[in-house]
């Protein structure tokens, strides 16, 4: 089947989609957008985590037919041309990635929690976070980064 | 496969009776799963993303609250967590925040797990399930009666899930799930409670410890016998709706947790929940939250 989509402003036609296809083999296979990561499968991850309609979800669970004539929004349409959004620049200046596979789902997820929640606290972010594994186990270094970030947001 | 996409509720309606073997799909937190790792290939699926009325919940003229299939669970504890606060207790316990952002009740409902965290408040609440087919019409389906068998329900190949229907709470609600961390828990056992003060009766919900969510009528039974409701709670009679609570359990051993612990647990959670809801109760919390 055939699906066209909005992706990060774009608008994109993908053909020969399996039926029973993700969104995220979609968006990797077939548009070129290979920031959303294929990890778990299953919703445990959070590594392909992105906006669908303003909301953030696993794009590993999101129907690739489930898109047809809506808005998605990846981690590669977070930056502004070569100036990175300022959860990026958080996250790469608290050393907030080690392998890199998770990063894409936080970011997302990250950027989503200081849209809604101006100061959010410990606690907010924890629970923001809680579907998002990093298994190179830095978190207290994502938690400074979100911290960092929503405190630059709250602060322009 | 095909890829069926209804604008409306009739549509839907009509598509399911000509192809009743097509698997609805909403949020596709439990079915997308299973294509992902090709353990069901169904010959259609039927995505009711596009049907809006699903998405909509409403007050009837009798009080209850009808909850489209298709709200997700982040807009039930946003919405509804103040009238329904066992079912948004459970609510949040699903997954993970992009999990909630998607994920229904209705799926729950469709899935049918014993393990589901919708079930045990919505046993608890007496909820009924409002089922539809373009053939026979609407049936009401008393949650009690909806859950048959390990992921079978008493929904007809050529219905789909409208609603549920609930009554706003009129007294304490509480829900309790073991599992290894907060976030990303499938349940090793749950347990939900409601308290109807007018009626002078407890509803019960055991989830993921007997082959349906099911309720614990002995022991709502006891408690409609036994419960002093102008008193403190009795120990003896909290102790004996913990044991009562664990023989309506009939658990399996599995990689989650033994058959022994889940009816332990269940003791624990059905004693926990009641003091819960009967602090808040004899508190008068309740009554001034309601407002």
């Amino acid at each position: 089947m055939r699906v066209t989509f909005t992706v990060n402003g774009r608008r994109e036609t993908a053909d020969d989609v399996w039926e029973g296809e993700s969104l995220l083999y979609v968006l990797r296979e077939r548009v070129g957008l290979p920031g959303s990561k294929n990890a778990c499968e299953q919703g445990e991850c959070g590594s392909c985590t992105v906006y669908l309609d303003g909301t953030p979800v696993c794009a590993c669970l999101v129907a690739a037919g489930q898109v047809e004539g809506r808005e998605v929004r990846t981690v590669e349409g977070l930056a502004d041309g070569d100036r990175l959004d300022p959860v990026q620049e958080a996250f790469v200046e608290c050393g907030a990635v080690q392998c890199g596979f998770c990063t894409p789902g936080l970011v997302v997820q990250a950027h989503d929690l200081i849209e809604r929640v101006a100061e959010p606290s410990d606690a907010e972010i924890r629970e923001a976070l809680a579907g998002n594994l990093c298994r190179c186990t830095g978190y207290e270094k994502i938690l400074d980064a979100v911290r960092l970030a929503a405190a630059r947001k709250a602060a322009s | 496969m095909d890829f069926l996409r209804p604008t409306t509720w009739a549509e839907a309606l009509a598509a399911k009776a000509d192809r009743p073997e097509a698997v609805p799909i909403q949020g596709g937190t439990d079915v997308m799963v299973e294509l992902n790792f090709d353990l069901h290939r169904p010959a259609a699926l039927l995505d009711l993303n596009q049907v809006a009325e699903l998405a909509e919940w409403t007050s009837e003229e009798d009080g209850r609250l009808r909850v489209g299939a298709g709200v997700p669970y982040v807009r039930l504890i946003a919405e509804l967590g103040n009238r329904l606060p066992g079912l948004a207790q459970a609510a949040r316990t699903v997954g993970s925040p992009q999990i909630r952002n998607r994920g229904t009740v209705g799926g729950n409902l469709g899935a049918a797990s014993p393990a589901g965290d919708s079930h045990p408040p919505l046993l608890a609440g007496d909820a009924v399930i409002e089922v539809e087919s373009a053939a026979r019409g609407v049936r009401m389906i008393p949650a009690a009666e909806f859950y048959v068998g390990v992921k079978r329900s008493a929904l007809e190949p050529d219905e789909l899930i409208r609603a549920f229907r609930m009554s706003p709470a009129t007294g304490p609600q509480y829900f309790s799930k073991v599992g290894t961390r907060n976030a990303m828990v499938i349940a090793v056992c749950s347990f939900a409670i409601a308290l109807h003060p007018a009626e002078r009766r407890v509803g019960t919900g055991i989830g993921s410890a007997a082959p349906t969510p099911r309720r614990a009528l002995a022991a709502e039974e006891f408690l409609a016998a036994e419960l002093d409701w102008d008193a403190r709670l009795d120990p003896a009679v909290l102790a004996r709706f913990g044991e009562l609570a664990a023989e309506a359990a009939s658990p399996i051993d599995d990689v989650r947790g033994t058959a022994d612990y889940r009816r332990h647990a269940i003791g624990v959670m059905a004693r926990r929940t009641l003091t819960w809801a009967w602090n808040e109760f004899r508190s008068g919390h309740f009554e001034r939250r309601a407002g």
